[in-house]
């Protein structure tokens, strides 16, 4: 940390809900400098502490689970139940004492809690709430409740994965709640700034399905502006070719693609194989890309024998773009990855060591980290409640005895 | 506008194009600056620069990188996509130009990062998808790893970059001082992966291409069917064990009874006793055989608004045309029709949130070559007389 501190340093945020899409706005929040309290009920924590694989030794536990703490570290977790008493107050006073509050719930649930934005703005006027769903707090669908990975279905990625003319495939996880979190932080900051400005606060309504368009933007305009409608295609690419994944040793592959005749001269002379270039079928792009069949069975030929990282080497150094198709486990050793430490490794009083991610850009003067591991569920109900709330004991014992926390 | 307007410089590539148009969208004035005589008609172009204005500068000219050095000196932010490197990166030094204005966030966004062993490397999107991981967990298992056939490198780095925009306009607030903010493409792609890395850092198994079933949750190594045809495509419904999964299967099953299908084993089925983490392969068959029939009976749009009906969990796989034509988001007012050029309008989609009730508004239509190249060079303080010598010697275009 440098003397000037982190750019999100004194932010204060808190969170409802649980599983992807709200705990990623916080971890990044989290990892620039802002207090972020992740909120849980005893008798509902965040739904990752116990669906999801892995747990630590492959043993299932509330404070085990690598899923619940790969999205939520740097941060501090308190449990509140709002249906004892005095919990809907104490929960309002963390409220009050918020810049942000971040709800991920089904659309209208925050406000029969008794915790909606025209509640909870009438003591915070300056706070600024962001919710996000599936389809948004509006419209005739908006109280679809569902998962993520499903979502990506109705958002169109998953069609555009696969084989022409085959099954859709899955993406890992819920793409798509990854994608809301990153169109919606720069709101919830560019929100901060107009209350600098205004004292004004802001409910900040995403719909994740309205998100995952802007990542096919392009798409859109060219079926509004021409009809067209872009199915999945495996690896094929309207300019590229070649341009797909090759098999190496081992069970490797490599992503590598040609994007002018120059480039495709250089693949095949690293190849060894310089008559690639002169064969009558390949020595332009659309004969490359009408015999693509053809070339990527030689390309394959070629690199099956090898290793990925010796081919990712020659093709580079040839000037042509190449990379190993990284496994999770590559993640781990990629050399460029490692450089930028986007790796940071932390201690967990149950997990033990775990890598966690750092966001892929880096602060110049304020550079951030990965500041803690995930909370323990309720770790920090003293810290919190007593310390940044200012409970007294009394209030605090009080609140402990009806079965609030 | 949430953003006050905020004069952002956007140089970027196609890698960058998104970052650009979200600060647009929140209240930024962005202006792209693009070589006079580009080409903007490719709809990725117009789709990512719409809401922003044109200034068509020639950058690989003395008079040009001057005129540019002056635009920075007022400027909030830069966005930029030159490769390290390159003479473009040296004209983008954050150093000299932040020498030059303090308060500059100046946004870097390249496939690696600006510094490191791989910095120069060359990548596309399919080889940055390889890089992130994510083309590893996409594909049949005994296929080919693959990648989404749109690419989705350009927007996870640019979204990833108006974050960071965001932070150091935040850390700004506070201190005075702009900085530098390097986006690497490839570590911001690792975010879509979600937690795949945990299982591997935790537990040593490294995920792989999943396909089109659901793995890993039957103890006896059973796959539950994730993508099933239906009349007009393919729709995603799984057979989930726990409350949440039983409620959807128990509606299902009273769906596929109403409509008077064949029920095979799922007539007078106890969900309540289904444990899918326990169910074998030919159970779980027995159980997806007359749903995968019912679902040939009915289409896409007939199951998105039946499993919404019945609060089941599920969707169709949708294309282009369809999430087009869902009459949420036009209830939503989703889309936004700007003025097209030669007269009528292009439907784009429009600002990326709700605020306060209202729907971010797009305020500016997609520029066209050298549109704004005079109004911007005057309020940056360029007088009549240089920006006419500017485009006299081609080093600016007008409109």
């Amino acid at each position: 940390m440098t003397a000037m501190g982190q750019a999100l340093k004194g932010l204060k945020v808190i969170e409802v809900g649980g599983y992807a899409a709200g705990p990623w706005i916080g971890k990044v929040l989290a990892n620039y400098g802002a207090t972020v309290i992740h909120i849980e009920a005893r008798d509902r924590p965040d739904g990752f502490r116990l669906q999801y694989p892995p747990y630590k030794d492959g043993k299932k536990g509330i404070n085990r689970s690598g899923c619940f703490s790969y999205f939520n570290d740097s941060k501090y977790a308190v449990t509140i139940d709002v249906k004892k008493p005095g919990g809907l107050k104490l929960a309002r006073r963390l409220s009050d004492w918020a810049d942000v509050l971040v709800e991920n719930m089904r659309a209208g649930v925050i406000d029969r809690i008794g915790l909606g934005y025209q509640e909870l703005k009438k003591t915070n006027p300056g706070l600024i709430f962001l919710s996000t769903c599936n389809m948004g707090q509006t419209g005739p669908r908006a109280a679809t409740g569902g998962f993520g990975s499903q979502l990506s279905a109705l958002a169109g990625f998953c069609g555009l994965t696969g084989e022409a003319g085959g099954s859709p495939q899955l993406l890992y996880g819920p793409y798509i709640d990854f994608v809301a979190a990153l169109v919606g932080t720069p709101l919830i900051l560019a929100a901060l700034d107009r209350r600098r400005r205004t004292g004004e606060g802001s409910h900040i309504d995403v719909a994740q399905y309205e998100c995952g368009a802007f990542f096919l933007a392009g798409l859109f305009y060219d079926y509004h502006a021409n009809g067209k409608i872009v199915e999945r295609n495996a690896n094929v690419d309207p300019v590229a070719a070649p341009h797909n994944a090759y098999p190496c040793k081992d069970e490797e592959w490599i992503a590598a693609s040609c994007w002018n005749d120059g480039e495709f001269k250089r693949l095949a002379e690293a190849a060894g194989h310089p008559q690639w270039a002169k064969d009558k079928r390949f020595k332009d792009p659309g004969g490359r890309r009408e015999n693509a069949a053809a070339l990527d069975e030689l390309i394959g030929r070629w690199t099956a024998g090898q290793t990925a990282d010796a081919l990712v080497d020659t093709l580079q150094g040839a000037g042509v773009g190449a990379y190993k198709v990284n496994t999770c486990a590559d993640l781990f050793t990629d050399p460029q990855l490692t450089h930028r430490k986007t790796w940071r490794v932390r201690k967990h009083p149950e997990i033990d060591y775990q890598a966690h991610y750092f966001p892929g850009f880096d602060l110049s003067e304020q550079p951030g980290d990965v500041t803690a591991p995930a909370p323990l569920l309720a770790q920090d109900n003293q810290l919190v409640f007593r310390e940044f709330l200012g409970l007294s004991e009394e209030e605090y014992l009080e609140l402990e005895e009806n079965g609030v926390f | 506008m949430l953003l006050e307007p905020y004069r952002v410089l956007d140089c970027t590539g196609q890698l960058g194009w998104l970052a650009g148009r979200i600060l647009a969208d929140i209240g930024a004035d962005v202006i792209k600056i693009e070589p006079p005589g580009a080409s903007l008609d490719a709809p990725d172009w117009r789709a990512n620069n719409a809401n922003k204005r044109l200034l068509s500068l020639e950058l690989d000219s003395d008079a040009g990188r001057a005129a540019f050095l002056k635009l920075a000196a007022f400027a909030d932010f830069l966005l930029e996509t030159a490769p390290p490197g390159s003479a473009r990166a040296r004209l983008f030094d954050p150093d000299k130009l932040r020498e030059a204005n303090p308060k500059l966030i100046h946004v870097s966004i390249t496939p690696f990062g600006r510094t490191g062993p791989r910095a120069q490397w060359q990548a596309s999107d399919i080889e940055l998808m390889a890089a992130g991981g994510a083309m590893s967990l996409a594909g049949e298992p005994d296929g080919m790893p693959l990648r989404v056939t749109a690419p989705q490198s350009n927007p996870w780095a640019a979204s990833q970059a108006a974050v960071g925009a965001m932070v150091a306009l935040t850390g700004r607030a506070a201190t005075g001082r702009g900085q530098h903010v390097d986006v690497s493409a490839q570590a911001a792609i690792v975010a879509s992966i979600a937690h795949a890395p945990a299982s591997w850092d935790l537990i040593g198994v490294n995920p792989l291409r999943a396909g089109a079933f659901m793995t890993g949750r039957s103890v006896h190594g059973a796959v539950y069917r994730v993508f099933w045809p239906c009349q007009d495509g393919y729709l995603n419904f799984i057979i989930y064990g726990g409350i949440a999964g039983r409620r959807t299967n128990q509606a299902l099953a009273a769906w596929m009874d109403e409509a008077g299908a064949d029920l095979g084993v799922l007539v007078d089925f106890d969900w309540a006793k289904f444990d899918s983490t326990q169910a074998t392969q030919d159970e779980v068959d027995a159980m997806e055989a007359p749903i995968g029939e019912f679902f040939m009976s009915i289409t896409k749009a007939e199951f998105l608004q039946g499993a919404f009906e019945r609060e089941m969990l599920g969707y169709p796989v949708n294309n282009v045309a369809d999430i087009a034509h869902d009459p949420q988001l036009e209830a939503r007012g989703f889309w936004a029709d700007l003025a097209a050029p030669g007269g009528g309008t292009e439907r784009h989609c429009g600002g990326p949130a709700v605020v306060d009730g209202q729907r971010l508004s797009i305020e500016r239509p997609v520029p066209g070559p050298g549109q704004h190249s005079r109004e911007v060079l005057a309020e940056f303080g360029f007088g009549a007389a240089e920006i006419d010598a500017l485009i006299d010697d081609n080093v600016v275009a007008d409109q």
